[in-house]
């Protein structure tokens, strides 16, 4: 779901494109930090008029919405934090993976690059819901090695759906990177008498760390708010509390609040994501 | 059509590979139509997104704060949100406070599905918009403007036409986002594809190579996307920029 990756090949076509730091500028001119506090504001004022709203439809009721929301809150809180480890196991997975494959993609040999360039493309253009569906569905729920059993609980399978896009698109990242660095870096290298390995690892990588933090934690921005899916195929994460909640207390005035909670929940972790991310986006691209 | 169906058929008695949509009329008619409403999801949310991201992208640049504050409000809760709480949101939280029309909503989820992703992708149309516009370099506004360009003229005949080009990429990413969001409609039971194909492997137990089928459609799909644009970008090429 990058909005800000170009694929490479569209930057012959056009001198004139979009670069992440254009982004970044349009959101300074308007508002910066201040802005923050300003939308989250804007966003408890919402959820506040709409409980506001829910009490006057509710007077009859013995309890209140906000009570409703406060007694659910810890039970949600889990859930959310299960998304967020979700999130932070299939980062991790998929940036790992995603490392080798971005190698792969930049290899010297041409069976290895076309490859990898099919996996890519794959994973790229496939939707989240359906690799994490073919996940769920085509792996098996335990595996056995030699005498041990190890088992694959539903949300491992769906952290592992949801590593797949984030493998390929990290992938990208890695050559994108990589592709950035001015091939004198290589020659010079090369006149010391490093090899290939030497060179990637101690000369090009450090130097790409820079370019691919920004576009690694959006993905991670995206990837967090992506979790919600696997509440889709079985997961008991937050939406799927959520959802129970909801058909527990039976009460139509509690739907709108309860769904602003949750919303307000990821803005107030992603949100801040987003910013930060602009804000390194501005200050390397300024060097 | 026959011989297709008919190898289709004995595909399956001789290899157990299972592909209904070939030899059952039942199940092809479900599938295409679980394929015709994607599009139509796509096309109803890309056209109603553009409009909708052209005119918050408007309102991101005026003059009045609250205005501007309000339109980047927007853009930022729908970025930053996860689109299938959006989903949920619309569908089950506003869904009901909606009159009924004799007996039946107002409005089924296939026409939610295209409120919430259009709201979605127009805020991130509005993003690339606002990029765009601020891509073209100010010499060249100045220079319509010593040539005696109106406001409007410039931003008719000069701006727009080369933000437009400049955005093309960063558009068809947008577009193919889009139709890999339309799958999230499976949570509402909009008949899309990915809900189509879950009813057929769920009759016919033949999830893997539906699976396989539902891969190569939505990759087929994003694949003549890419194509399309690709050459569209190529005709609207401004001559003397890149190679």
């Amino acid at each position: 779901m990058s909005k800000y990756y170009v694929p490479a090949r569209f930057d012959v076509v056009l001198a004139l494109r979009l670069r992440p730091e254009q982004y970044a500028r349009a959101d300074r001119s308007s508002g910066g930090s201040l802005f923050t506090a300003r939308t989250g504001f804007a966003l408890l004022a919402v959820l506040l008029a709409s409980v506001a709203v829910a009490q006057v439809q509710a007077r009859d009721l013995s309890v209140s919405v906000i009570e409703l929301l406060i007694k659910w809150t810890p039970l949600l809180a889990k859930g959310f934090l299960f998304n967020l480890l979700i999130s932070v196991m299939a980062m991790a997975l998929g940036t790992a993976a995603g490392l080798l494959l971005g190698f792969a993609r930049i290899s010297l040999l041409a069976p290895v690059r076309g490859t990898s360039w099919v996996v890519v493309q794959f994973f790229r253009n496939a939707p989240w819901l359906v690799l994490l569906f073919f996940v769920m569905f085509l792996m098996p729920f335990e595996l056995h090695f030699g005498g041990v059993t190890v088992p694959f609980p539903d949300w491992i399978k769906a952290t592992l759906g949801l590593a797949l896009p984030i493998m390929a698109n990290f992938a990208e990242i890695v050559r994108g990177a990589v592709q950035s660095i001015p091939t004198a870096q290589w020659d010079a290298a090369r006149s010391l008498a490093f090899s290939r390995r030497q060179t990637l690892w101690k000369i090009i990588l450090p130097q790409c760390v820079k370019r691919m933090l920004p576009p690694w934690m959006n993905w991670y921005a995206i990837l967090t708010m992506a979790t919600t899916l696997a509440s889709i195929v079985g997961v008991s994460e937050v939406m799927t509390i959520t959802g129970r909640i909801t058909a527990a207390e039976a009460r139509t005035d509690l739907l709108i609040p309860i769904y602003s909670y949750v919303l307000l929940w990821f803005f107030l972790y992603c949100y801040p994501i987003a910013l930060w991310t602009k804000r390194l986006e501005l200050r390397y691209a300024e060097r | 059509m026959d011989d297709i169906a008919a190898w289709f058929r004995w595909l399956h008695q001789t290899s157990g590979i299972k592909l209904t949509i070939f030899y059952d009329s039942y199940d092809r008619s479900r599938f295409l139509e679980g394929f015709a409403t994607t599009l139509k999801l796509s096309a109803y949310c890309l056209i109603l997104s553009l409009l909708l991201g052209a005119f918050t992208a408007w309102l991101c640049g005026s003059k009045i704060a609250a205005v501007r504050r309000a339109a980047n409000g927007f853009v930022q809760l729908f970025r930053n949100t996860p689109p299938l709480v959006q989903l949920y949101f619309f569908y089950f939280a506003l869904g009901p406070l909606l009159p009924k029309v004799g007996g039946m909503p107002l409005l089924g989820s296939l026409g939610w599905a295209v409120i919430s992703l259009t709201l979605l992708e127009a805020a991130f149309a509005a993003e690339i918009f606002r990029a765009g516009i601020e891509a073209v370099p100010r010499a060249m506004i100045e220079a319509a403007e010593s040539l005696g360009y109106s406001r409007a003229q410039v931003f008719r005949l000069v701006v727009l036409p080369l933000a437009l080009r400049v955005t093309m990429p960063a558009m068809t990413n947008n577009l193919v986002n889009l139709v890999k969001t339309t799958t999230l409609a499976y949570a509402i039971a909009v008949p899309e594809l990915l809900y189509m194909s879950a009813q057929i492997w769920s009759e016919q137990v033949n999830v893997p190579e539906m699976m396989v089928v539902l891969l190569i459609s939505y990759v087929a799909i994003v694949g003549i996307i890419n194509q399309v644009m690709q050459w569209l970008e190529a005709r609207l090429r401004v001559p003397g920029f890149g190679q």
